[in-house]
């Protein structure tokens, strides 16, 4: 489909729960922006009743940049599963002949964009830190110790998911006037039903806790394997709730048993790049690196004066964090 | 049932790589290869299936240039009993392999396909998904623990997601992406890598199976990522909450 150079049009495929949009949802349409200046945004929503109808409203005034609310109101959208999401995006893109889609890269991008674009015949460039125009991005490789940019040669749509942490999101000002984006129904009377039903969601095990959302947190507190076992874990949280931050796991400490998977930074888990980012008995493998060395300021606490993480803090204290913990629990300000 | 395995030949991953001066790519001559780890993860959950009963045969597939054929004699060693080659000079993109999977499994009607979530040099994380969309076959990415359910022809899989555990239920066949904690894989015992010499491997190529190698996206340049400037170690807890507070103003 050959289009006017400059003018781009994007389709943001977002998240949303209990009525409300999804914060990292909101870095697409802050990455939409640094595409091209003349770009429409179209937020999609998929899913049945009452909170998805509320999460429109809320996706209409979320941020100035979307002008347009398209919503998927079926029974198949309940739970956001693969299959019925990338034929969703197939049609919607088949009807709107967007420029490009873009959705963030967390466990739901991930798991449904490639699964879109290859209905799209289309390379997606997935995990995107940095837009340089229309069709060229910058993405890591080998565990973030290389960026590699790449250049969108096919045709359209061109396919992204964003780094949340490489987009963020400015706070949007209070009094934004917006009577809000238009929001219409997608007509899903023509949605192919093959490879939908194969799959059905169960359930979703997940840690009910009042701390901040670790992709998102302003300071995040990490213990490793050193930490020894799961009671051990509980000083990371009560230094982490001084702090008000969120809670982070090294590979090896989940592995062992002592915190959930949700908790794991890495290159495989979790990226994140909080102001602060405190590491407790972490060692400082690659992998876990990839996760978090865009933290604007690195804290390591390690018995290991050698220990590879002391080479990418800013400051570090070479010490046994069983005494390190308990004296910052008794020194610190309590938080604001 | 069979079950097809797909595995890619990387840098090892406790390698420290290096980015070429011309900023062309990274340096991978003389510079140690291994199964990417999720693709041994993957093989390993094909074998204990096998193992268990639930599958007859296991088929491992790798997809590149001549030496990719090491990573398929591991993969034999470990315990498969096939392989598959396919020929191909240049990079792949994950369109292109999930399009010659396409074409393998076509010819070889697995009931399974198992792929390792991402590889560890270019961290895409595509291409489970996409031969998933290719075939219409249900995904289980990112998976932390898979239980097939041979009579209802069914696998109930753990997925590790940024919320926690989610656990989905897929109709066979399906394609099921792996994640670090499925299992611990096995390695190579001396009798088996010597076993593994004489299985035997089929050769391909994409013009055999009919797909076009192209590619809709150049390299523009590779380089390495902003450093960090140096941190210094600090002598006390006192001294670390003084510098957090009036030097770098986070708390």
């Amino acid at each position: 489909m050959l289009l006017n150079s400059n003018k781009a049009s994007t389709l943001v495929l977002a998240e949303h729960e209990g009525g409300s949009i999804k914060a990292q949802s909101l870095s697409a349409v802050v990455a939409a922006n640094s595409i091209s200046q003349d770009n429409s945004v179209s937020m999609l929503l998929a899913g049945s009743g009452s909170s998805l109808q509320q999460a429109a409203k809320r996706a209409a005034t979320c941020h100035p940049s979307v002008s347009q609310v398209l919503v998927a109101d079926s029974d198949k959208f309940e739970y956001p599963l693969a299959e019925p999401w990338a034929k969703l995006v197939q049609l919607v893109q088949q009807k709107g002949g967007y420029t490009h889609v873009i959705a963030t890269s967390g466990s739901f991008g991930k798991n449904i964009l490639p699964r879109a674009a290859a209905l799209l015949d289309v390379s997606p460039v997935t995990d995107v830190v940095e837009i340089n125009g229309a069709h060229q991005f910058v993405r890591p490789i080998y565990a973030g110790n290389a960026l590699c940019t790449v250049r969108y040669t096919g045709s359209s749509p061109c396919m992204l998911t964003v780094r949340s942490t490489s987009f963020p999101v400015p706070p949007i000002s209070a009094n934004a006037k917006s009577d809000g984006a238009p929001i219409s129904q997608v007509d899903l009377s023509t949605l192919d039903e093959d490879s939908i039903g194969k799959s059905r969601y169960i359930k979703l095990s997940s840690e009910d806790t009042e701390r901040p959302d670790l992709g998102s947190a302003r300071i995040v507190v990490t213990g490793g394997r050193a930490l020894k076992s799961a009671e051990n874990f509980k000083m990371i949280e009560k230094l982490a709730e001084k702090l008000g931050a969120a809670v982070g796991a090294t590979r090896a400490a989940v592995d062992a048993g002592f915190v959930p998977n949700e908790l794991q930074v890495g290159q495989t888990g979790k990226i994140v790049a909080p102001e602060l980012y405190m590491a407790f008995g972490v060692s400082g493998a690659i992998q876990h690196l990839a996760g978090m060395k865009d933290s604007k300021v690195i804290v390591a606490v390690n018995k290991d004066a050698d220990a590879p993480i002391f080479q990418v803090a800013d400051y570090g204290l070479v010490g046994d964090l069983f005494e390190v913990i308990p004296e910052l629990l008794e020194k610190l300000p309590e938080k604001k | 049932m069979k079950i097809m395995v797909a595995v890619k030949r990387v840098v090892d991953y406790a390698v420290k790589i290096r980015v070429k001066p011309d900023k062309s790519g990274v340096e991978t001559q003389n510079v140690k290869m291994s199964m990417n780890p999720f693709c041994e993860i993957a093989l390993e959950e094909a074998l204990k299936i096998k193992e268990a009963g639930l599958a007859k045969e296991v088929v491992a597939v790798t997809m590149g240039p001549a030496n990719c054929v090491d990573t398929l004699r591991t993969g034999l060693a470990m315990g498969a009993d096939r392989g598959i080659h396919v020929e191909a000079a240049s990079e792949l993109v994950p369109l292109t392999v999930a399009k010659l999977l396409k074409r393998l499994v076509e010819v070889e009607n697995p009931g399974l396909l198992i792929l390792g979530k991402q590889a560890i040099d270019d961290d895409c994380n595509q291409t489970g998904q996409m031969i998933a969309g290719l075939l219409g076959w249900p995904q289980g990415t990112f998976a932390s623990k898979v239980v097939l359910d041979k009579e209802k022809q069914m696998a109930t899989v753990d997925r590790e997601v940024d919320g926690g555990l989610e656990t989905l239920c897929l109709d066979l066949p399906a394609v099921i992406t792996t994640d670090l904690r499925l299992n611990q894989p096995r390695y190579a015992t001396l009798p088996n890598i010597m076993k593994a010499k004489s299985k035997p491997i089929k050769k391909y190529t994409p013009q055999e199976l009919n797909v076009e190698i192209k590619s809709d996206l150049e390299v523009v340049q590779v380089t390495e990522p902003p450093k960090r400037k140096a941190g210094v170690i600090l002598s006390s807890v006192d001294e670390l909450i003084d510098k957090l507070k009036s030097e770098a103003h986070v708390i």
